[in-house]
C-alpha cells in the first residue's frame, strides 16, 4: 500500500468512525481501517506526547484501574489520552485516537494511559515502548484465550522489559513478584497489602493448598493498603498515611485504587500533590459493569463483572451478600469464553446463607448445577436475561440487588436496564 | 466409620486446572447423597501415600506442574498399578490421563515417562484442540464436555477407548477415539467439569468403589434435572 499523508489517514479514519457509529457498529472497525492503511499511525501519533505512554495490564481490574489512573492524573493537572471503551487491543487504541486527534493528526495530551490485555500488550510494546507500565495480576483466564497462566506471566515479562522508565508491580502476586526479580531493581516499584488483608485475595495457587510464592520475601512497597472498613480505606503512600472514603465497593476495587496511586506517584515524582491525589481518589467511581451502581425502583442495583475464577472469587470475598438479593448471569459467547469449567474453580459457600435468587444467561443451568453442588439454594433458573432480570427486580422491590455477570451478559443487562433507569453511555 | 469412602485427589497443588476440583466435589457430594461418608485425601509430591483408598481422581496441569510431579508419579507407580489391578475406580483427566499412558513426547522431542497403566502414547501436536465435545460410549451413553489439549494420544493394541467422537477432536483429531479404559480406570481429555454434567459416570465410580468395599450398592434418588438441562444446552452450543 502506498504511503498516505497522515492528515488524510486521520480524515478517512474519522469518516469511517462516524459511518460505523451511524450503523451502530463497534469501536474496532475504524481502528482496523487505520491499521490497514498506515501501520505506523498509532506509534507516530502517540510519540508526540511529552510524557509518553503508560500501559496497564493484568488479568483482572484493567478497566477500573485505567479509569482511576486517568482521573488521578487529571486531578494533578495533566491532559490524558485513554482508550476509554475498554476495547483493549491495538485496534481499539487506534479507534480511540481517531476520536481525539485533530484533523491535522495532532493529539493534544500530555500523556497516554492505555489498558491492553496481555496478548495484545506484547505486540503493542514492539512498536510503542511505554515509559511506565502497571502490572496488576496474573490469574487463570478462560483457557481458550492464552493457554497457560505461566505463559501469560511470560507475556507480561516482555511488557516489563520493554518499559523504558518504571514498572509498577503487585508484589502480592507470586508470578509477577518472581518476574520482577529479573528486572533491574531501579526500574521496579511495588504496591502491596498489609498482611492482615491478604486472606481477602485468594490466589489460584492458594486455593488448593499450593503456594507459587514459595516463601519469597516481600519487597518494600511504594504504597500499601493497610485497612479497609466498608468503603473507607487506610493506605500508606510513600511515608504518608491517608484515610479516605471512596465511591468504590469491594476490597479488590480499593486495592486497584492503591495500584493507581502508586503508579501516579511514580509518574509525578517530586511534583506529586498528595492532598489532591487523595481528593481525586475519593471521587473515583467504578468503571461500567465493574461494581457499577445503578438505581432501580429507588434501590441500588450493582453489576459485578466476572470473567474468570480469580475475578469471581475476588468479587465474592469483596461484596458481603447479607441484606442483598443476588442474581448470577453466565453467558458462553466467544467474548465470555466457551468453557464452563471455570465455574467449578470458584467456591460459592459465601452465598449459602442468603441463597441466589435468580440464575440466568445461556449457561444458566450450568451455573445452577454448580450451586447445587455447593448446596446453595436457587430461586429461579431462566436462561432468558430479559425475563430473568425483570422477575428479579419485581421479586425484591425493597432490597438492594447485586448481579454477577459475564462480559456479554453485562452488556445485555446494561442495555435492558437503560430502558428503566439511567445507565451511563459507554462511548 | 463403616460407610466411609476414601477419595484420593492426586496432586491437587500442581495438577488441578480448569475445573478438576469439580470432579472431586461431584464424587464427594454424590457419595454423601448416596449415603456414604466421603473422606478426601490430598496427595502432593513427597507426601505419605494413604494406606487405604477407594477412588482415585487426578487432573491436568501446566507444563511446569507436569515437571514437578513427574518423578513422584514414577515413585508411586507400583501403588497405583496395585490399586488399578485390584479394580479400584479411577478418573484421570488431561495431563494425568497422558501420564497414565506409556510416555508423552513433547514437540521438541523431550520424552516424559508415564506409568503405563494405559497402553497409549502421547505426542505434542502442532495445534491445540479446543472446544465443546460430545462422545458416545456403550457404557455411559453420550459424554459431554470441553476439551483443550495439544497432545495427541494414540491407543496401543491392548487399549480400549472411553468413547467415539460425535463432535470435537478427541484423543488426536484423527481416529475418532476419545479417552481410554483399563479395568475400572477411566482416562479422558474432557473438562467441563466432566462429572457434574455426566452424573452417570460419577455414580459408576461410586458404585464400583462401594461394591468392592461393601459388596453392594443401593443408589439413592438424586435430583439430576439441572444436570440434564445443562447437558441439553451444552449439546446445542457451537464448538
Amino acid at each position: 500500500m502506498m504511503d498516505m499523508p497522515k492528515p488524510l489517514v486521520t480524515l478517512l479514519g474519522k469518516a469511517v468512525k462516524t459511518a460505523a457509529a451511524l450503523r451502530g457498529g463497534g469501536s474496532a472497525l475504524p481502528g482496523l481501517f487505520v491499521e490497514r492503511i498506515d501501520k505506523d499511525y498509532v506509534r507516530s501519533t502517540l510519540s508526540q506526547l511529552p510524557q509518553g505512554v503508560v500501559l496497564i495490564s493484568g488479568t483482572n481490574g484493567k478497566t477500573t484501574t485505567t479509569k482511576m489512573v486517568v482521573e488521578l492524573l487529571e486531578g494533578q493537572g495533566l491532559k490524558v489520552f485513554t482508550n476509554r471503551t475498554g476495547s483493549n487491543f491495538t485496534r481499539g487504541v487506534a479507534a480511540a485516537l481517531l476520536g481525539d486527534v485533530s484533523l491535522s493528526g495532532k493529539l493534544t495530551a500530555d500523556i497516554a494511559v492505555l489498558e491492553l490485555d496481555e496478548a495484545h500488550a506484547v505486540h503493542f510494546v514492539k512498536s510503542v515502548r511505554p515509559s511506565y507500565s502497571l502490572l496488576l495480576n496474573v490469574m487463570r483466564d478462560q483457557l481458550d484465550r492464552f493457554g497457560e497462566i505461566d505463559k501469560t506471566a511470560q507475556l507480561l515479562q516482555a511488557v516489563a522489559e520493554a518499559t523504558t522508565n518504571r514498572v509498577v508491580i503487585n508484589r502480592e502476586d507470586p508470578r509477577l513478584l518472581s518476574l520482577s526479580l529479573s528486572l533491574p531493581s531501579e526500574k521496579v516499584s511495588y504496591f502491596g497489602l498489609d498482611e492482615s488483608l491478604t486472606h481477602l485475595f485468594p490466589s489460584d495457587d492458594a486455593m488448593r493448598g499450593g503456594d507459587a510464592a514459595n516463601g519469597m520475601p516481600k519487597p518494600d512497597a511504594v504504597a500499601v493498603l493497610e485497612a479497609v472498613d466498608g468503603q473507607t480505606a487506610t493506605f500508606r503512600l510513600g511515608d504518608k498515611q491517608s484515610t479516605a472514603t471512596l465511591q468504590l465497593d469491594g476490597v479488590y476495587n480499593i486495592y486497584n485504587a492503591v495500584a493507581a496511586a502508586s503508579l501516579v506517584s511514580k509518574i509525578l515524582g517530586d511534583k506529586l500533590d498528595h492532598d489532591k491525589l487523595v481528593t481525586s481518589l475519593a471521587n473515583v467511581t467504578p468503571a461500567f459493569g465493574r461494581g457499577e451502581k445503578l438505581t432501580v425502583g429507588g434501590q441500588p442495583l450493582e453489576l459485578v463483572l466476572v470473567k474468570n475464577p480469580g475475578g469471581f472469587r475476588l468479587g465474592l470475598t469483596s461484596f458481603d451478600p447479607a441484606g442483598w438479593a443476588t442474581m448470577i448471569t453466565i453467558n458462553d459467547n466467544y467474548a465470555d469464553g466457551r468453557d464452563m469449567s471455570w465455574l467449578w474453580d470458584v467456591e460459592f459457600d459465601s452465598l449459602k446463607s442468603g441463597g441466589v435468587s435468580h440464575v440466568s444467561g445461556i449457561r444458566a443451568y450450568d451455573m445452577a448445577l454448580r450451586l447445587q453442588y455447593d448446596e446453595v439454594a436457587v430461586g429461579s433458573v431462566e436462561p432468558s436475561l430479559t425475563k430473568s432480570l425483570h422477575s428479579f427486580i419485581e421479586a425484591h422491590p425493597d432490597t438492594p440487588k447485586r448481579i454477577y455477570c459475564t462480559y456479554t451478559a453485562m452488556l445485555a443487562l446494561r442495555r435492558e436496564l437503560s430502558k428503566i433507569t439511567k445507565v451511563s453511555k459507554v462511548s | 466409620m463403616k460407610n466411609e469412602l476414601h477419595i484420593l485427589q492426586l496432586y491437587p497443588r500442581d495438577m488441578n486446572i480448569y475445573g478438576d476440583w469439580g470432579n472431586v466435589l461431584t464424587v464427594m457430594r454424590r457419595a454423601e447423597w448416596h449415603g456414604f461418608t466421603p473422606v478426601l485425601h490430598e496427595y502432593n509430591p513427597g507426601d505419605a501415600f494413604p494406606e487405604y483408598i477407594d477412588i482415585v481422581i487426578g487432573g491436568g496441569g501446566q507444563d511446569a506442574g507436569q515437571d514437578v510431579i513427574q518423578t513422584d508419579l514414577l515413585k508411586i507407580s507400583p501403588k497405583l498399578h496395585e490399586l488399578a489391578n485390584s479394580d479400584t475406580p479411577m478418573l484421570l483427566i488431561c495431563g494425568l490421563y497422558q501420564l497414565f499412558g506409556r510416555f508423552f513426547k513433547t514437540k521438541d522431542g523431550h520424552e516424559i515417562k508415564g506409568i503405563g497403566i494405559f497402553d497409549l502414547e502421547t505426542h505434542g501436536g502442532p495445534e491445540r484442540m479446543i472446544g465443546n465435545i460430545v462422545t458416545s460410549s456403550d457404557e455411559f451413553g453420550e459424554i459431554i464436555g470441553y476439551e483443550n489439549h495439544s497432545g495427541q494420544t494414540f491407543l496401543g493394541e491392548s487399549a480400549i477407548s472411553l468413547g467415539k467422537v460425535i463432535k470435537g477432536a478427541g484423543n488426536n483429531g484423527q481416529d475418532e477415539y476419545e479417552g481410554a479404559r483399563y479395568r475400572h480406570v477411566i482416562g479422558s481429555y474432557l473438562h467441563g467439569s466432566l462429572l457434574p454434567k455426566n452424573p452417570v459416570m460419577a455414580d459408576w465410580l461410586i458404585e464400583k468403589a462401594a461394591i468392592k468395599k461393601f459388596g453392594e450398592f443401593t443408589p439413592q434418588q438424586i435430583d439430576d434435572r439441572l444436570a440434564l438441562a445443562a447437558r441439553k444446552v451444552a449439546l446445542s452450543r457451537p464448538r
